[in-house]
């Protein structure tokens, strides 16, 4: 009986399947931007490294996101909440506690992933835009469960926290800037490897069979449950890598930060990027955060519906985003070598 | 080629009289930061011109407008004003983006009203790090005044915890016997002024207040909390809310015959978006305080100050809704700080800009109350301290008593 209403509820797959070797770049592609990457920021102001950083924070949000939603088929709109616990983990370790700060991501890793894992569970019941509508109640939730009186000794109530900017070690010849966006970037390519060998593993191949046809997939005998809940879990985890080091580079939490909007935003940038293509978090990551400064300067009192604007333009021309335009690129290189 | 030449002929000798004409000048009282030069004075602001506070966006665009009227009359002391104003939706991450854009790539000199205790606790420790002013900044939240730790910050408005202690001395003078019941926004503007209140009261605040409830913005309506606030039988409520939940409970208490006495805070006291909305006829006998002039208020129809206010409303920011209150703050913020630039003179470094608006003594705007003052100094980084207090008759308010100083240090 269970199988035929299901059926009917999978018969058109909300993600499209990707193949899992469309999920990464070729090596020579992936070398030239970590080059770029590596160099850039010794040419720039202070101010550029920062906004670098946040590339790479929100880029490795995006990326959780990717493995959930391109990986193993389950929406998000929860995103904010982990990156909330995982920023006010990291603050409250630091200023509270005195620990050092690159002891505190592992910790938020950890708590994240559990709270995502937890969340799994009864989140396994619901599918497609319910689960969506459920995550949302999550992000929702967030910002007021930050301000409840019980906890205001931790977490600064309403004021939030302030975090102090950690120094280079080893006395090292450059600036806190500087330092915080290699040690960001140092972990970025960390999880991004092994995101992309996750997604290639048996694991991986469990997420994107789940993601295609739920039946199929247990009846190959996969767990279907608890790979579910797995990838809630990694992807909860890695979110919450990311909000300790948002933290740190931003130098405050409240729970003003982190309301539905950097859930919507973070969703955006998975779909502009490329849903299921993983070079794309990156992509998304630089919609979500440059955009809004060009739409501010066409218009200030329309900043909003100018980014609108942008946004279905982009959705209209490139449906598949950053993927679409790397395939379109890719094409047209091999023609030319060709000739 | 010939073109270039010719320009680059032009370039060079503009360069050369340009470092003639300051070696020839004896340099003597002009001393400048980045961002101040012998033309141009750049500022910045950080509003939320987006999002969910986007109502405040207002004041920003006021005192873009009111830059715009000082340039066109030839500046300050000769200088323009560079006024370059960002958004940052109320986010405090993103405030932190656009401060480090301000401070690192724009080169402001300052910054200048950034809005929201959110975002401007973000940017805090950041712009004390950088030694670079945080000037008049839009929010009442006290830790502003601290000039001990954070000497590159100052606040404007009155804060919240000395408004709300005003209203515990008046009562503790007319009512020492009161049973007060609390209304208050969850969130930092709320809190502060129930602590302003608790202070106020002393030891008194655990027997005087018998309720408190608090209310998310996320609402749709605040009837219920009404409905139990009366049910404790209290005879004051204090109503810490912003101005749709005031109009409400304005018409909610009327409605259940809860004949406590009213008291407002002065962010909702507005009769254009309050008053009016709630009912003239609910809202008798409300008491608040208040330290601007209320355009809809009809006593001040025939007032100077108003008139000017008007004509700039009228002539310079058409679009601005002349109604609301942001247009008076922003207005008024704006002539505080053309104050401090022009008692900086040539001197327009950071440390100069700071020295001068700690150093405003008895200086008055306009839309300011009869009586009370902007009052600064290098221990006293709360420019306006004094609010005083009205009641609602009519259609206006009343206002009664003396001017009223509220002071209270970070």
């Amino acid at each position: 009986m269970s199988a035929a209403v299901e059926e009917v509820v999978t018969e058109a797959p909300a993600v499209e399947a990707v193949p899992k070797r469309a999920m990464t770049l070729g090596t020579g592609t992936s070398l030239t931007v970590l080059a770029l990457l590596v160099v850039a920021p010794l040419f720039v102001k202070n101010f550029i490294i920062f906004q670098m950083t946040m590339l790479l924070v929100y880029g490795l949000a995006v990326l959780a996101l990717n493995i959930l939603t391109g990986g193993s088929g389950q929406f998000s709109l929860g995103q904010s909440a982990f990156y909330a616990i995982g920023a006010y983990t990291s603050a409250i370790l630091m200023e509270q506690y005195n620990v050092n700060y690159v002891l505190t991501l592992p910790v938020s890793g950890a708590l994240c992933f559990a709270a995502g894992f937890l969340f799994g569970q009864p989140a396994l019941r619901l599918s497609g835009v319910y689960l969506a509508l459920a995550t949302f109640a999550l992000a929702t939730a967030m910002p007021q469960l930050l301000k409840l009186n019980f906890l205001e000794p931790w977490t600064g109530g309403v004021q939030g926290l302030v975090v102090t900017k950690p120094d280079a070690p080893f006395g090292l010849p450059m600036s806190q800037d500087m330092w915080l966006y290699y040690f960001t970037l140092v972990i970025t390519i960390a999880i991004y490897i092994a995101s992309v060998n996750l997604l290639r593993s048996r694991s991986g191949r469990a997420f994107m069979a789940i993601r295609d046809n739920e039946i199929a997939a247990s009846a190959m005998g996969i767990d279907v449950a608890l790979y579910k809940t797995l990838a809630f879990g990694v992807s909860a985890g890695i979110t919450g890598v990311a909000g300790s080091l948002g933290a740190i580079v931003v130098q405050f939490v409240a729970p003003d930060s982190y309301t539905i909007t950097l859930a919507i935003a973070l969703f955006l940038g998975m779909v502009v990027g490329g849903v299921g293509w993983l070079p794309g978090s990156i992509v998304g990551s630089a919609f979500i955060i440059f955009v809004p400064n060009i739409a501010e300067s066409i218009s200030k009192g329309l900043s909003g519906a100018v980014f609108g604007v942008l946004l279905f333009l982009v959705i209209f021309a490139v449906p598949h985003g950053a993927r679409q335009v790397a395939i379109v690129c890719q094409q047209a290189l091999a023609k030319y070598k060709r000739r | 080629m010939p073109v270039i030449a010719t320009r680059l002929a032009v370039a060079s000798t503009a360069l050369v009289l340009f470092a003639a004409s300051i070696a020839a000048a004896p340099a003597a009282d002009k001393k400048y930061d980045t961002g101040a030069t012998d033309t141009e004075i750049k500022i910045g602001n950080i509003m939320p011109y987006s999002g969910p506070a986007s109502a405040y966006g207002q004041i920003g665009k006021t005192e873009a407008a009111y830059f715009r009227k000082i340039n066109a009359e030839g500046g300050i002391n000769g200088r323009k004003i560079n006024f370059i104003s960002y958004d940052d939706g109320y986010s405090p991450p993103k405030t932190v983006e656009q401060a480090r854009k301000l401070v690192e790539s724009d080169e402001v000199l300052f910054i200048f009203n950034s809005l929201g205790t959110p975002p401007n606790s973000a940017i805090h420790k950041y712009m004390n790090a950088k030694k670079v002013p945080q000037l008049f900044v839009a929010t009442g939240a006290t830790k502003w005044n601290d000039p001990q730790n954070f000497p590159w910050t100052m606040g404007w408005q009155p804060n919240y915890q000395s408004e709300s202690r005003i209203y515990a001395k008046y009562l503790l003078k007319e009512k020492p016997d009161a049973k007060i019941a609390v209304l208050y926004q969850n969130d930092d503007y709320g809190k502060d002024y129930l602590k302003g209140l608790k202070d106020g009261l002393g030891a008194k605040a655990a027997s005087m207040i018998i309720a408190e409830e608090s209310y998310e913005t996320t609402e749709p309506t605040i009837d219920s909390h009404i409905v139990k606030l009366k049910s404790t039988g209290a005879d004051v409520f204090v109503d810490i809310t912003t101005p749709k939940f005031a109009a409400q409970a304005i018409r909610k208490a009327h409605e259940i015959d809860w004949n406590a006495l009213h008291i407002l805070n002065n962010v909702s006291a507005s009769v254009g978006s309050v008053m009016k909305p709630a009912g003239f006829e609910n809202a008798q006998g409300i008491i608040s305080a208040a330290y601007l002039k209320d355009v809809s208020d009809p006593q001040w129809k025939d007032d100077a100050g108003m008139k000017q206010f008007l004509d700039f409303m009228a002539k310079d920011f058409p679009e601005g809704d002349k109604l609301a209150n942001e247009p008076v703050v922003g207005y008024s913020v704006a002539q505080t700080l053309v104050q401090v630039l022009k008692q900086c003179g040539d001197d327009l470094t950071r440390e100069n800009v700071m020295k001068q608006a700690a150093n405003l003594k008895n200086f008055r705007v306009e839309m300011l109350l009869p009586g009370i003052t902007i009052n600064t100094s290098p221990s006293d980084f709360a420019p306006i301290s004094q609010l005083q207090l009205q009641r609602f008759k009519g259609e206006k308010w009343e206002l009664f008593g003396d001017v009223i100083s509220g002071d209270v240090g970070g």
